[in-house]
């Protein structure tokens, strides 16, 4: 299983990146948030260093038939902007700022043993089933015939 | 401005942008963290054992911080528990509500050059900040 192999090496290598980065202090976090504050613009240099490389290799993947070990890429291909993007991630900022804490780093986080990291990660567990909940009631409250049914993630 | 740290944390950032490019460019899958968790409690066919494996590494990472990098768990600023769950809640729902968090939209997106996902991470910053901000100023006394 290479391509199990791969994601657990990524897994690995993504956790020493949030790690050096300064992802996994709230300090670093919340500095980073801080504009009219003591502002630390360390994490302006992380997004630089990952998108930096990101941009290429999205470029590169264009010019592949398919992944080196998968058959297809399985990419978001949606480009419209609706008001559930926006409240989502208007909701996730806020929760971002309040604790320090993005789902990456707060899971790696979880290997510090810290109960802090683990009561922030049970609460995020129990958001992302509460949004399941909510959004298998509207279903049922509202069958769209012909609906699309999103891909779980641009992301 | 305290606590500078640009070396480490364009390293670090360009080591999550090499993980997140070879999941991309050798298994064909994005790098976002909020719907790999997610896919592990709401498993979809197909999609779990990557996922699983991911996340495995993600914390056999995090053991590894501990010895390689220590600095890295010294919080800074830990919030009280009740805050804490407020604010995984919106976490949890907001990057499911809007599709990703800050490294499928922040760095996969953004390095895409995803409409969707440039609107998400402005958006994300934006209410991160404003938060920052309530907190730090209006909040600070009470905590």
């Amino acid at each position: 299983m290479k391509a199990a192999l791969t994601s657990f090496i990524s897994g690995i290598v993504f956790a020493l990146g949030l790690g050096i980065s300064g992802m996994t202090r709230p300090i670093k976090v919340i500095g980073f948030l801080d504009f009219f504050g003591n502002w630390d613009a360390s994490l302006a240099f992380v997004m630089l260093g990952a998108i930096g490389v990101y941009f290429f290799a999205s470029r590169l993947s264009r010019k592949m038939p398919a992944p080196i070990l998968a058959p297809a890429f399985s990419i978001p291909k949606r480009t419209d902007l609706d008001a559930r993007l926006i409240a989502g991630a208007a909701l996730f900022g806020a929760g971002w700022g309040l604790a320090g804490f993005c789902p990456g780093p707060a899971i790696t986080a979880l290997a510090s043993g810290a109960p802090a990291v683990a009561v922030f990660v049970g609460a995020m567990a129990a958001g992302i089933c509460l949004h399941g909940w909510i959004m298998v009631s509207e279903t049922f409250a509202e069958p769209r015939r012909g609906a699309i049914i999103e891909p779980a993630t641009d992301a | 401005m305290h606590n500078f740290t640009p070396v480490a944390s364009l390293i670090g950032g360009i080591l999550i942008g090499s993980s997140a490019a070879t999941m991309l460019l050798m298994n064909g899958k994005i790098a976002g963290i909020s719907g790999i968790f997610a896919g592990l409690l709401k498993p979809v066919k197909g999609d779990t054992l990557w996922k699983s494996c991911f996340v495995a590494g993600l914390l056999a990472g995090g053991m590894l911080l501990r010895v390689l990098f220590p600095i890295a768990y010294e919080f800074g600023i830990v919030r009280p528990f009740g805050m804490l769950v407020v604010a995984g809640l919106l976490v949890g729902f907001g990057t499911r509500l809007g599709n990703g968090c800050t490294s499928g939209h922040g760095v996969c997106g953004i390095g895409r050059l995803s409409p969707r996902s440039l609107v998400a991470t402005a958006t994300f910053i934006a209410t991160g900040a404003t938060v920052v901000y309530f907190v730090n100023r209006i909040l600070a006394g009470m905590l």
